[in-house]
């Protein structure tokens, strides 16, 4: 009894404490980017953040590909003790502001004029119902294929513009004793080949359809038959030991030489640079087969928690106007491998592939082929996401599965998911 | 059991009389009754709530449409339609039951032949206990990368084999849909199998000597004093590994999570791992909810007859 | 204990049956010790060196830079202070889970067996059910709970946590561990006018050293292993050493460092292997004396 009583009066005791601790203003940021390259561009943040008198408390939650993260913010605003902002991409932007429990951001858009200076496309997910409800930190590029440079010498290839190409480059690698793709054999990484080769051979009207509308008939077309039997022929030209693998473990396949490219988005470069090979000397970048001019992004952004704390929206509002500062998306985005947000940030610092990526995304607004990366949650929601990659990664890793039992499966999960 | 109510009963109301009844001391006499209810009340009553009443609560949940936080517009048992008919909960279902069989019966096994190998009055058994005990102590969170790359084939086993001059040497099932699941199997097996052992070991040297030197003097070897004296008497003891492993294997989550997340393919999902996923991951916190109650209801199929006979027979015994 | 070993008896096949015995156990010893010698191989190798050798291969050049990376310069989100300060948290952490967790199974399986009234074995069933919940289910209910006692967050509502959900394991122990201690102690303390609490202290306590043995090594493993409560009821600087372990072997985008890695997880799995090691024996003899039987 003498012990129940005790607890709870030292419940009472670290509650007022941690109440008594908010005072000041202080952003407590929830987030996944917990290593090397991704920790030490929050970090500019973080310091940006001080010089401008906001204190900064750091949540990481790793693992899970971001699933642990949302896990325990699910839980802290189920106690009511939600942090000031939290890491998220597009779609779980929408999601969450669809709970109600984002602050309304509009006034400082409408102050610093971020309907000009964000990429268009990123503008109506970070909005909802017409407010502003959160801010996007970066914009990753999903349609990159990156290949060893000595290995294509070698074989005598070049970086294959279509998916016919692609394959004939293979075997042609395949026939030089090198594993053609490197791959690992997790559901988001076999989920971007799936949407790259849906761009390639669908182009961006179908892929649109399909991916973003899940338009039926684009669903059950020839050209989603075709989409998996390029999947089906791609079994062949990764190594036997893909299931499970790391991306990053697949990214020292190719700067080993032991295979001959991957396709991933642009964070590959920090393991890149990190084993001291040079852009355009030692590897090349090039869009994913097919892709050429066409645009696949993903974003992180940040989105803020609703509070009764004065201070703390303060200290949200000041962060998030840091986050559009333009030296800070130049030097966060070069340590993160990713573009800036912004369209009007000057790219002389950046790497070729970083240049190469900002003009290329400079062209694929003006034709309208910008568009939302499927697996890292900027097409559709998380439960028709999970539908895609659940049946894309069953089909990569059963070789009996057909084709259009895919289709079927597909169709049947969109239809339960609705 | 009726004897210690009497018992309980009859003193308090002894000391009544001496002490005369003020209202002060009928409450003493009330508490002095109560004293083994009043102790326990706390821990119901705490357990009626987080486990009694979450589980309502997940229940309800599993009825309504919630997908990223709770709401509660139901939705009758649309939720389990849909659990029912997902491809992966399915696989789910018929992983935990060949995890489950495999995990215990092998654990069950592993450990009981090592209780009776080191039962045989060897040296260095403190050591040895110590080595199968270990893993016990380590978390996948801890082993998890480990295991992975002893079971990769390009990484561990298979590859250091081939090192060492064994080159047809194949142990590829990490990296093959039939056959991931087994690895988790192995893995499990190694982290249970050496509580398995210390418990039998306990029971193995709680064995009346006296049976075993009788069956000696009728002339059975070893193996007959083994199946037919002693493994009979274990049976309580196999009764108690069996509910610890099955709420081990109930529970088996970081296990996938460090060793295949899954895949491939999403071969190796299990019930736990359906669960969060669903729930945090794809945003259908209904559906997780559906499947924790499927599996409580399984678990509770098992558990409930298994606690009554316990209690049955332990009142028998008293 | 027999006198003598019931396989090992003497005659022609003695030898070859010790021999085959030995051989046995010490196979199976390797098998469990790989696992553990993979990572403290690697804690002590170079990135270089892990990249060209095998996970068995002995290193080239040992060095204990990774250990001191681990312990005070791993980054942690944007604190790259190493793993040292999160240590202390999971002692803060485990020192009151166990002990009160521990007495409160000490109690109950006091009261459900030497203090038996009717509706008890119910009572027992009851709290055992909840050893059988898969933590997953509980997570999001349980914040509200402690965000309406105004706990969420904070050391004080994780240690609650731990002990609610250890308390069924800790009655189950006692609970069997009384069954088996004759009745008649707590009848003649009773007859001699003592009470439920006295007779608990004088009579019973003393005796049960075996359990509670059990019983705390029990909670400090599972309470130390755990990361799915650490992470979902304290956050920042608050974290359990597995949450901060989780972080620093976790990368989504970025590069990873192994050795670092390893020497973190084997200084986070330092302190139950030191259990193990120096206290197995009483574990054993705990488990004999009947804390966990049938």
């Amino acid at each position: 009894m003498i012990t129940r009583s005790l607890i709870i009066a030292s419940i009472m005791l670290s509650a007022s404490s941690t109440m008594s601790f908010a005072g000041g203003e202080n952003v407590e940021v929830m987030h996944y980017w917990t290593s090397g390259s991704e920790a030490a561009g929050l970090d500019v943040l973080k310091q940006l953040l001080e010089k401008r008198g906001v204190t900064w408390s750091d949540s990481p939650v790793a693992g899970g590909t971001g699933m642990n993260m949302v896990q325990v913010l699910r839980a802290r605003i189920a106690s009511d003790t939600a942090p000031s902002a939290a890491q998220m991409h597009a779609q779980q932007v929408q999601a969450w502001a669809a709970e109600g429990v984002l602050t309304d951001l509009s006034d400082l858009a409408k102050k610093e004029d971020w309907a000009k200076i964000i990429a268009p496309e990123l503008v109506p997910l970070i909005s909802y119902n017409g407010k502003t409800v959160a801010v996007p930190v970066n914009v990753h590029r999903s349609n990159w294929l990156w290949y060893n440079k000595k290995v294509f010498d070698k074989a005598g290839v070049q970086p294959p513009t279509t998916w016919d190409e692609f394959n004939q480059v293979s075997e042609k690698l395949l026939a030089a004793g090198v594993t053609p793709l490197a791959l690992g054999g997790q559901p988001w990484q076999e989920a971007d080949l799936f949407e790259n080769v849906v761009l390639g051979l669908g182009g961006a009207d179908f892929y649109r359809k399909a991916l973003i509308e899940q338009d039926q008939e684009a669903i059950k077309s020839e050209t989603m038959v075709k989409v998996f039997d390029q999947l089906r022929v791609m079994n062949k030209f990764v190594d036997k030991n893909y299931p499970g693998r790391d991306w990053n473990l697949a990214t020292q396949m190719v700067i080993k030489g032991e295979a001959g490219m991957q396709i991933m988005g642009d964070w590959a470069k920090g393991e890149l640079s990190l084993a001291k090979m040079e852009p355009n000397v030692d590897y090349g970048c090039s869009p994913a087969p097919g892709t050429k001019g066409d645009y696949v992004w993903l974003t992180d952004n940040f989105g803020f928690f609703t509070t009764k704390d004065e201070n703390r929206v303060k200290g949200q509002m000041e962060m998030a106007s840091a986050i559009l500062d333009k030296d800070f998306q130049e030097a966060f985005n070069i340590k993160k491998g990713s573009i800036p947000s912004r369209v009007d940030v000057s790219m002389d610092k950046f790497d070729f592939c970083g240049k190469a990526a900002y003009a290329d995304r400079a062209e694929a607004q003006k034709t309208n082929t910008s568009l939302p990366s499927l697996t890292h949650n900027a097409a559709t929601g998380a439960t028709k996401t999970g539908v895609f990659l659940d049946v894309v990664s069953t089909f990569f890793e059963t070789p009996t599965m057909t084709s259009q039992q895919a289709i079927d499966q597909l169709v049947a999960g969109l239809k339960s998911a609705e | 059991m009726q004897k210690g109510h009497t018992v309980a009963m009859s003193f308090p109301d002894a000391g009544a009389f001496a002490d005369g009844s003020t209202p002060k001391s009928d409450l003493r006499l009330w508490l002095g009754k109560n004293a083994s209810q009043l102790a326990l009340a706390p821990s119901v009553v705490i357990v009626l709530v987080v486990i009694y009443g979450f589980m309502i609560w997940t229940g309800v949940i599993s009825l309504t449409a919630s997908k990223m936080l709770p709401n509660y517009s139901f939705v009758g048992f649309a939720q389990y339609d849909r659990l029912w008919s997902n491809p992966i909960w399915q696989i789910a279902v018929s992983n935990i039951f060949i995890f489950g069989f495999l995990f215990i019966g092998f654990s069950t096994a592993i450990g009981l032949a090592l209780a009776i190998l080191i039962d045989q009055k060897i040296r260095a058994e403190g050591f040895l206990r110590t080595v199968y005990l270990y893993p016990m102590a380590l978390s996948f969170i801890v082993t998890g990368t480990a295991w992975k790359w002893i079971l990769n084939p390009g990484l561990g086993l298979e590859r250091l084999l081939h090192l060492w001059g064994w080159e047809s040497f194949r142990f590829d099932w990490l990296v093959n849909t039939e056959y991931a699941i087994y690895t988790l199997v192995i893995a499990g097996v190694w982290q249970s199998s050496g509580f398995v052992m210390a418990l039998f070991l306990a029971a193995l040297r709680g064995i009346d000597e006296d049976l075993v030197k009788a069956a000696r003097l009728d002339g059975a070897g070893a193996t007959q004093i083994y199946r037919r004296i002693i493994i009979p008497q274990l049976g309580p003891t196999f009764m108690t590994v069996g509910v610890i492993l099955m709420q081990q294997a109930v529970k088996s989550f970081d296990l996938v999570v460090a060793l295949t997340s899954g895949g491939p393919g999403n071969s190796t999902n299990l019930p736990a791992t359906f669960m969060y996923t669903q729930t945090f991951g794809r945003d259908q916190m209904a559906v997780g909810a559906a499947s924790a109650i499927m599996i409580l209801m399984t678990v509770a199929a098992i558990v409930v007859p298994y606690l009554y006979i316990d209690i049955r027979n332990n009142r028998d015994e008293r | 204990m027999s006198a003598d070993a019931i396989i090992l008896q003497r005659g022609a096949s003695h030898q070859v049956a010790r021999i085959f015995i030995y051989v046995c156990l010490i196979l199976f010893a390797a098998v469990y010790l790989m696992p553990l010698l993979v990572v403290v191989l690697t804690s002590v190798k170079d990135l270089d060196d892990i990249r060209n050798g095998s996970i068995l291969s002995l290193p080239q050049r040992v060095t204990f830079e990774p250990w001191r990376q681990a312990w005070s310069e791993a980054c942690i989100g944007l604190r790259c202070a190493g793993l040292k300060d999160f240590f202390i948290n999971s002692v803060v952490m485990i020192v009151p889970s166990v002990t009160i967790s521990t007495a409160g199974g000490a109690i109950n399986g006091y009261a459900l067996t030497q203090w038996k009234f009717r509706g008890a074995d119910l009572i027992f069933a009851i709290l055992l059910f909840g050893v059988f919940i898969p933590f997953q289910i509980i997570l999001i209910p349980m914040a509200r709970t402690l965000g309406a006692i105004g706990a969420a967050n904070t050391m004080v509502g994780l240690i609650m946590v731990h002990v609610v959900y250890g308390i069924p394991f800790t009655t189950l122990f006692f609970r069997n561990f009384f069954l088996s201690l004759p009745s008649d102690l707590v009848k003649a303390a009773r007859v001699d006018g003592a009470g439920f609490y006295q007779t608990l202290w004088r009579i019973i306590l003393p005796i049960s050293v075996p359990c509670f043995v059990v019983s705390i090594i029990w909670q400090f493993t599972n309470i130390w292993n755990d990361f799915i409560f650490g992470t979902t009821f304290t956050s920042g600087e608050n974290v359990p050493v597995t949450v901060a372990l989780n972080n620093v072997v976790n990368t989504t985008t970025g590069v990873k460092a192994y050795n670092v890695d390893m020497a973190s997880v084997v200084m986070t799995a330092l302190p139950t292997l030191a259990i193990y090691v120096f206290a197995g024996r009483y574990f054993l003899r705990g488990l004999m004396a009947g804390s966990i039987k049938g």
